[in-house]
Order: structure tokens, then C-alpha cells, then sequence
């Protein structure tokens, strides 16, 4: 009973986070990079910032990580952290070979206020870069934003990197990807090709993150955005963006610098919302909706219908992050479960009035929170208070699954604890499915468990 | 071999090369090193405190990568596996962060009734001006309990000066409770973090002879106990790297002698009993630890044969936070006929490399902060089968088609004790010998 300390008693709290439901930004930053082709992703800060990302993304995606460290040292806290950048420029192409390094800030650095243009310029200048390769670079100060925010600003950076509109339009559609797997982008790539629509999606980590056993370890795994397609996307006729949070930036970007015009929609978790992927698709593309994906789509139904009893009124408690939650509150409507506590770290108030808008008329009996002390405490506290069916987050809704004894699907950042995100999709008709079959296999085996001790809700 | 130039000595191959191991090296910008920062050390040293408060003073990054990151267990309370932040934001970045960590210890006490808490001030708040001695002061004197500041900013040096930083925060609370009195035949077990449940491993057989137990610092650590292991007759500190200084600091304030033990390895782990025995001259407890290896060992031989037969002949890398592990990792892999063949730390000192050293076949390379690339093109150059590491090493090892035992923050298994000797061995088998290596192909 490791939570046992959790008193079901709710004390305004105006300071303390306590079991965190986000984490700083530098990392979404760094994941987001990992998705460009032969990219290494820099952390302009402490030695300790690079360690705990690649760490955490070590574990969530059993992969290695690659990325450097500006290694500040108290003169560079003092003096600024010019030099080290200068250096680590430097060392990175010449050891390391990257095309691109892309950096990101940190607290540190953006406290002492080091100017990564300048910096960059300078390097340039002093001939640090060689001909053809890119230093890129986006602002993730840790004390703004989340994890996400972070993702979506090196998203930014790229496109304002990278873009070029050379005024002769493609046929392509980009996809700006939000944060999901890269079993999602790998999903997201296959319908669309399905569909016969010629995309560029951006960021695209499938191939790096889930790189195949070879014998070799690829410093620069062979998937990624390339350099050509990025430059290409400010060609293409049109962007959907899969979720606001995460890509919207990006989307407003691309349009400014390249008049690439942008559709957003929501991360296509769950029917409706990949169904409006699907419509996005078809219309952008210029194409019907194939007969494969439609045949996709009344397999899930096929598989809501064989259900829909047992879910019929299920609590769910979610968590994590706003693009995610979004729609998949609104599949579970759909799939006439309640989504009763939602919490997201994350700020931005936008997730109010769209989170009502995914819940509808039942939006009322959802107690949800976001931003500060929006936690997995206050997560549990309301759980005591009543409890739920069914537990969707990432890896740190554990204790509770265990104190409580509550089934547990993992899903969305970090999961440590569990393999197969990187693999198998939620996103799509197919994850949709998958998620359908996560909870109600982790819910029966729970229930045949506790059949002697206590009956469950199931 | 390409190694950044810079980094040429901190890299010895044991017959060719003639200059000793460079260490305590500032990592080099750039590198992809696989160190952590000074916050991450003193964090990981306290911790395991289970009755204390660890509230993290910054934004939320850093409280939420070491949010219950290792497996150290608590008999007891379990509040420090949960995560407390004080998640600063721009605002008093701007304006200063006083008044919200005032705030949050003052509800996190009212929550928790700790017996004590910790408040690690991260990388900017240095910078931002926050007085955290102050506060700590203050809110001490409101809430009655001791609130002690851990000044970490990650930039301040490397994970091992973060040891010494956790050091100076237990000083604080030693000797502020119970009498100047020693207990006799009395010892603190310093620098075990109850990995997997190491720590009751060894509790159990210094109880067995007749040794008391005043305090473990940390893990399964308790607050009223570490104020009172200033009454401990003798100091047994595993892990030089993080708590020798802890040592140090006992013996110069309150004259007590330690004793630098390993627990890792048949051989280690019986020289670390006989040793008390040996210290404190007492013929009843050194029959019984003799009794004790003799029944353990006894048990543990037979069972190991199985598994020496089977590994002799291969080779392993090692690449780990301290030289001192490293050390018995290497007499423990030759109990079970696995030559070492790379070797290295994150934070090794000129002690402990010179001890490596000295251990070490010919021809074995050993490092210093090495990085992916390096430790790569080691592995390949001496064929390893195995590597040992941590976290971020793992499916660096696993890319390239060999075997890896973690001996770091993920793992569940105990490989500390002659239990844990018998853990080691069966992990370093299930993956030497696993039949997935057969389908994959190696480059070397």
C-alpha cells in the first residue's frame, strides 16, 4: 500500500505538486528531434537534463537514445554557455556526424539568458558547420509548458527551419504528427498510403525508435524525417495538424512562412476522431475513402457491438496528456462508458471548453483539472472518494491500480513498466480496437482475480 | 579507435598503455556522456530516507525523473517514493520562488507529519535568488520539525559531487538525538540503498553475529535512527564513491573508524564480515560469521558449479557509476569463469582506478566517462559477450547482439549477499547463454 499515505480529505494546495502528471519540456524537445532523419538531439544545459531524458526515453522505448550535452560547468552558470555550445558543436560533427543538431534549452540556460542564434551564427561563422548540415534549434525553458509543449516548439523549429516554399505547389499532404508512438506514425503512414494519399509526416520516429534487432548498433537509425522532405513541405498543397497542443505552432508556421494552408484536427484516437482524420484525408488528398479502411472502420464497430453491455456505464479515471485525452474521452462516450476524473499537468486553457465539447451533455458529471497541481494525488484523492472501473494514463497510475486494486491500461508517456506502445497503435480504427481489447482483457482477468475477494464492477 | 582527443587519458589499455587513468574530469561538451548531474547524485544518496520529505525545489523535470526511480524498498513508511515538487513556473522564475516553497513545505507537513525534510534547491534557483537556508529556518521553527536544505544545482560539478553534497545534509541530522554514549560492538551500514531488498540481506547476517545495527544510511533508512548513528562504534561504507565522505566526516567529528566493504561477490561479501569480526576482536563473532560463510558458501558452491561450467571462457564489458563496484564485479564474474575485458565508471577516483588496474587481465581497456560510441567500439574490439551497466547502456548491449545484466537503478533482483551471488550468476547466464543471440548476428 504504497499510497496509503493519500488522504481522501482534499486540501486546497497552491504550491505543491505532488505525483506529477506532466514533466518539463527539454524532453518533448529531444523526442520530437529523434524524429528527424540522422539528427542528434543537443541539451544546452546541465550534464543531468540529457541523462534524465535519454533515460526516461531509454526505458520507455527499450531503444538506445542518443543525444549531447552542453555540460555546463559554474563558469558557464556565471559567464554564460557560449563556449560549451561552440565546443559541443564542434565535437558533435566531427565524432558524431550528425546532418542536423538540433538543441533545445533548458531552465538553466534560458535563466542566464544565452542568445542560440548568436551562438549558432557564431559557429557558422567560425566555420563549426559543415557545408550541408543544419544546427537548429527551439526555446524549452522548463518552468513553461510540459513535456508537450516542448515537443510542439522543436516541431516548430524545424518547419521554421526547414520549410521552403520554391512557388511550384506539390500534391503532397503534410501531416504534422502530435506526440504519439512510433507505432502511430508507422498506423498514420499506412492509412494514409491505404488511402493513396502521398504525405510527409513530420516529426516521424518510427525507424528510430523501434529499429529492428541487426547486430549493429545505428547511431543514426534509418527512419526519421528526411532533410528533403522537409524542405519540400512548404510545397505541399495542404497540413493537417494532429492535435493542438502538440502541432498547432507547427501548423501556424508553415502557413506563415510558405502559405501552406492548415486543417487541425484531434489525434486520431477512437471512431469520431479518426473518422475526421480519415475525412481530412480523403478530402485534402483529393481521394474517396478506401474500401480497406471502411472495412477498418465496421471492424470496430463489429467489436463496439459485441461489447457495448459490458461497458455500458463504466467509470474511467484518465490522465496525461491534452491531445490524447481530448479524443479519447470522447470515444468513451461513445462507447457509453463514463470518463469521470480527467487530469492533465499541462497547461493551456483551451482544454476546458474542448473537453467539454468531447464529453457533450455529460460533460457535467466529469471533475477534470489541468495545469498546476493537476496530479496523480489529486487523481487518487477523487478516486477515494469514489472509485472507478478502469484506470487509462501512463506508467505512474500503478500505485493506485495496485492500492485499489483497479484495472490498469497504460497509455500515452512515460510507460516503463510495459512493451508493445512501440508496436501495436492507438491511433486509427486499429488502435481503437487495441484499446478496446487492453481494457477489456486487463479488466476480466482482474475481475476472475478478485471474483472470491470482493465483486468488482465488471 | 576514435576517442575524442581530449579524452585520450581517460582511457588505459592494461599492458600497452603506460599513463595512469585520468578521472574527475569535467565531461566534455558535446560527448554523449552517460553521467548525471550534482542534483541527481544527492538525490539518489537520500532518498531512501522513508520517513523524511524529499521536496524538489524547481521545475517539475527534475522531480519527475526521480520520481521512485530506483528500487530502494522501505520496511516502513513509503513516503519517499512519491514525487514532490514545487513545479516553478515562469512567474517565479521572475519574482522569485520563496513564497511557493514556503507554501508547499508548510502543506506537505501539515499532509505527511514527517519526521523530517529534505529541500533540494535544483539548477536555478541559485540563480533566481531564492534564500532556501532561510526558508528552511523559518518554516523549521514554525512546523517544529528539522527541514534541511540540499543545495544541488545539476551545473555544480558531476553526480559524485552531489554525493558529497547528500553527505553534508546527513551531517546535519547525526548526533542530534540520544546520548555521546557508544554502543559497543555497534555499526552503521553506510552506502547500501536496499536495492530489491539488499539491505535486509545484510542486516540479517551481521545480526546473526551478534553485531547491533544503529543505523542504515540510507536505505530503509529511518530519520530518528540516522540522528543517532553518531553512537556507532564502527562505520562499514559500501559504495566509496557516494559515502566514504559520510565516513570521513564521522570519524573526524565523532572518532569513529570505518571499515570500506564490498557485498558483492562471494569473496567480498565474507572478507566484509570477517572485517567487523576482525575489528572488534571478538572471537564469539568471528566463529559465528565463520559458521555463517561456511554454511552459505557451502549451500552457494554447488549451485554455482552449473552455471561456472557453463560460462567459462566468456568475456564481459563492465561500465558503471562507481570504480568500486566495478572492482568486485569483476572478482564476482571470475568466481563464474567470466573474464573481464572492458572495464569502467561514470565517476571513478584515482584510488579505485589504481585498484582496477592492479586486478585487471593484460589487455583489458579500462575508462573513464566513457560515452555510446566508445564503449561500442570497445566492446566489438574485445569481443565481449556481456555488458554490465545501467538504464542507458542496456539496448546499446542488445543492438548489438550481446548480453547484458543491469546492476543499476531498474533492476528487481537482489545480486548483493550470497543470495545475490546466485542471482548474479543466473542473470549473467539467462543472458550469456540466451538462444536469441543465435538469430542474431553479431558484427564482431
Amino acid at each position: 500500500m504504497l499510497l496509503r499515505h493519500t488522504t481522501k480529505e482534499i486540501k486546497e494546495r497552491n504550491a505543491l505538486t505532488i505525483n506529477p502528471a506532466k514533466t518539463c519540456q527539454p524532453i518533448g524537445a529531444m523526442y520530437a528531434a529523434l524524429g528527424i532523419h540522422n539528427c542528434l538531439p543537443h541539451s544546452h544545459g546541465s550534464q543531468g537534463c540529457c541523462s534524465y531524458h535519454r533515460s526516461t526515453l531509454t526505458r520507455h522505448y527499450k531503444e538506445p537514445i542518443m543525444a549531447g550535452t552542453s555540460s555546463f560547468t559554474e563558469g558557464s552558470s556565471v559567464f554564460g554557455g557560449q563556449a560549451n555550445l561552440l565546443q559541443a558543436i564542434n565535437n558533435m560533427f566531427t565524432i558524431y556526424d550528425p546532418d542536423i543538431i538540433a538543441i533545445h534549452t533548458t531552465c538553466l540556460s534560458e535563466t542566464i539568458g544565452d542568445d542560440i542564434v548568436q551562438i549558432t551564427k557564431k559557429a557558422s561563422d567560425e566555420d563549426m558547420i559543415p557545408l550541408g548540415k543544419h544546427v537548429i534549434h527551439c526555446n524549452t525553458p522548463s518552468y513553461v509548458g510540459s513535456h508537450v509543449t516542448g515537443y510542439a516548439n522543436m516541431v516548430k523549429g524545424i518547419v521554421k527551419y526547414f520549410a521552403e516554399n520554391s512557388g511550384e505547389k506539390s500534391k503532397r499532404i503534410n501531416i504534422i504528427s502530435g506526440w504519439v508512438e512510433p507505432s502511430d506514425m508507422r498506423e498514420i503512414k499506412r492509412m494514409s498510403k491505404e488511402m493513396g494519399v502521398d504525405i510527409i509526416l513530420l516529426p516521424d520516429t518510427s525507424d528510430v525508435l523501434d529499429a529492428p534487432q541487426t547486430g549493429k548498433h545505428a547511431f543514426y537509425p534509418k527512419g526519421g524525417t528526411t532533410v528533403t522532405d522537409l524542405i519540400a513541405a512548404g510545397n505541399s498543397k495542404h497540413t493537417i495538424a494532429l492535435g493542438e497542443w502538440a502541432t498547432k505552432e507547427a501548423a501556424i508556421a508553415l502557413e506563415n512562412k510558405c502559405k501552406v494552408p492548415f486543417a487541425l484536427s484531434e489525434l486520431p484516437i477512437g471512431l469520431r476522431a479518426t473518422d475526421r482524420f480519415v475525412q481530412a484525408l480523403a478530402k485534402f488528398g483529393g481521394v474517396k475513402v478506401a474500401d480497406t479502411i471502411n472495412d477498418e472502420r465496421g471492424r470496430l464497430l463489429d467489436v463496439i457491438t459485441d461489447m457495448h453491455q459490458y461497458l455500458y456505464g463504466k467509470r474511467v479515471a484518465l490522465w496525461g496528456d491534452p491531445d490524447h485525452l481530448i479524443p479519447l474521452s470522447e470515444f468513451l462516450i461513445d462507447l457509453d462508458m463514463k470518463p469521470v476524473y480527467i487530469v492533465s499537468g499541462t497547461p493551456g486553457k483551451d482544454f476546458e471548453p474542448r473537453i467539454r465539447k468531447a464529453l457533450g451533455d455529460r460533460a457535467d458529471e466529469t471533475r477534470f483539472k489541468y495545469g498546476a497541481q493537476a496530479d496523480m494525488y489529486l487523481m487518487h484523492q477523487w478516486i477515494k472518494e469514489e472509485p472507478v472501473d478502469l484506470l487509462i494514463g501512463n506508467t505512474y497510475g500503478k500505485y493506485i491500480s495496485r492500492d485499489e486494486n483497479i484495472p490498469f491500461v497504460r497509455m500515452g508517456f512515460p510507460i516503463l513498466d510495459r512493451i508493445g506502445h512501440s508496436y501495436f497503435p492507438f491511433v486509427g480504427y486499429l488502435g481503437a480496437i487495441r484499446l478496446l481489447e487492453k481494457s477489456s482483457g486487463c479488466s476480466w482477468t482482474s475481475r476472475m482475480r478478485s471474483a472470491r475477494k470482493r465483486p468488482l464492477n465488471w | 579507435m576514435d576517442i575524442l582527443k581530449e579524452r585520450g587519458n581517460q582511457v588505459v589499455t592494461k599492458g600497452l598503455d603506460e599513463h595512469e587513468l585520468a578521472c574527475d574530469k569535467a565531461s566534455l561538451a558535446g560527448s554523449v556522456s552517460q553521467r548525471a548531474c550534482v542534483f541527481c547524485g544527492s538525490r539518489v544518496v537520500l532518498y531512501p530516507i522513508a520517513d523524511a520529505l524529499h521536496l524538489i525545489h524547481g521545475p517539475i523535470g527534475c522531480a519527475a525523473y526521480t520520481w521512485d526511480i530506483r528500487g530502494s524498498l522501505s520496511s516502513g513508511p513509503q513516503i519517499h517514493r512519491l514525487s514532490f515538487s514545487t513545479d516553478l513556473q515562469e512567474k517565479q522564475v521572475v519574482f522569485g520562488g520563496e513564497k511557493t516553497l514556503k507554501s508547499a513545505l508548510i502543506e506537505l507537513i501539515d499532509q505527511y507529519q514527517p519526521k523530517a525534510a529534505f529541500v533540494y534547491s535544483t539548477c536555478i534557483v541559485g540563480l533566481i535568488g531564492d534564500d532556501v537556508e532561510a526558508v528552511c529556518r523559518n518554516v523549521s521553527k514554525e512546523k517544529g520539525i528539522d527541514i534541511i536544505p540540499v543545495q544541488a544545482p545539476g551545473f555544480a560539478g558531476s553526480k559524485k559531487d552531489g554525493y558529497k553534497v547528500a553527505c553534508d545534509a546527513l551531517m546535519k541530522l547525526i548526533g542530534t538525538m540520544g546520548t555521546n554514549e557508544t554502543i559497543p560492538e555497534s555499526i552503521n551500514i553506510i552506502g547500501d540503498f536496499n536495492l530489491a531488498g539488499e539491505l535486509y540481506l545484510l542486516v540479517d547476517y551481521y545480526k546473526k553475529m551478534g553485531v547491533k545495527i544503529v543505523a542504515t544510511i540510507t536505505g530503509d533508512g529511518r530519520v530518528d535512527d540516522i540522528r543517532q548513528a553518531h553512537k556507532a562504534a564502527l562505520n562499514i561504507v559500501q559504495c566509496s564513491g557516494s559515502m566514504s565522505n559520510l565516513a570521513r566526516q564521522m570519524e573526524a567529528k565523532y572518532h569513529i573508524p570505518f571499515l570500506r566493504v564490498s557485498y558483492f561477490g562471494i569473496e567480498d561479501m565474507s572478507e566484509a564480515l570477517y572485517e567487523v569480526a576482525r575489528y572488534f576482536n571478538s572471537k564469539s563473532m568471528m566463529d559465528k560469521a565463520i559458521a555463517l560463510v561456511r554454511q552459505e558458501v557451502g549451500d552457494l558452491i554447488p549451485k554455482l558449479a552449473f552455471y561456472k561450467n557453463a560460462l567459462t571462457g566468456k568475456k564481459a564489458a563492465i561500465y558503471v557509476g562507481g570504480a568500486f563496484k566495478a572492482i568486485s564485479l569483476i572478482k564476482a564474474l571470475r568466481m563464474i569463469g567470466v573474464q573481464t575485458v572492458v572495464v569502467g565508471s561514470q565517476t571513478g577516483n584515482k584510488d579505485d582506478y589504481k585498484i582496477m588496474q592492479d586486478i585487471s587481465d593484460e589487455g583489458t581497456i579500462l575508462v573513464d566517462d566513457t560515452n555510446p560510441l566508445e564503449l561500442t567500439q570497445f566492446v566489438k574490439a574485445k569481443k565481449a559477450d556481456i555488458l554490465i551497466g545501467g538504464v542507458k547502456e542496456r539496448p546499446i548491449a542488445y543492438k548489438l547482439g550481446i548480453g547484458f545484466c543491469d546492476h543499476n537503478h531498474e533492476r528487481k533482483l537482489a545480486l548483493a549477499g550470497y543470495e545475490g551471488m546466485l542471482n548474479f550468476a543466473r542473470e549473467v547466464y539467462a543472458t550469456a547463454m540466451s538462444p536469441v543471440f543465435q538469430f542474431t548476428k553479431t558484427d564482431h
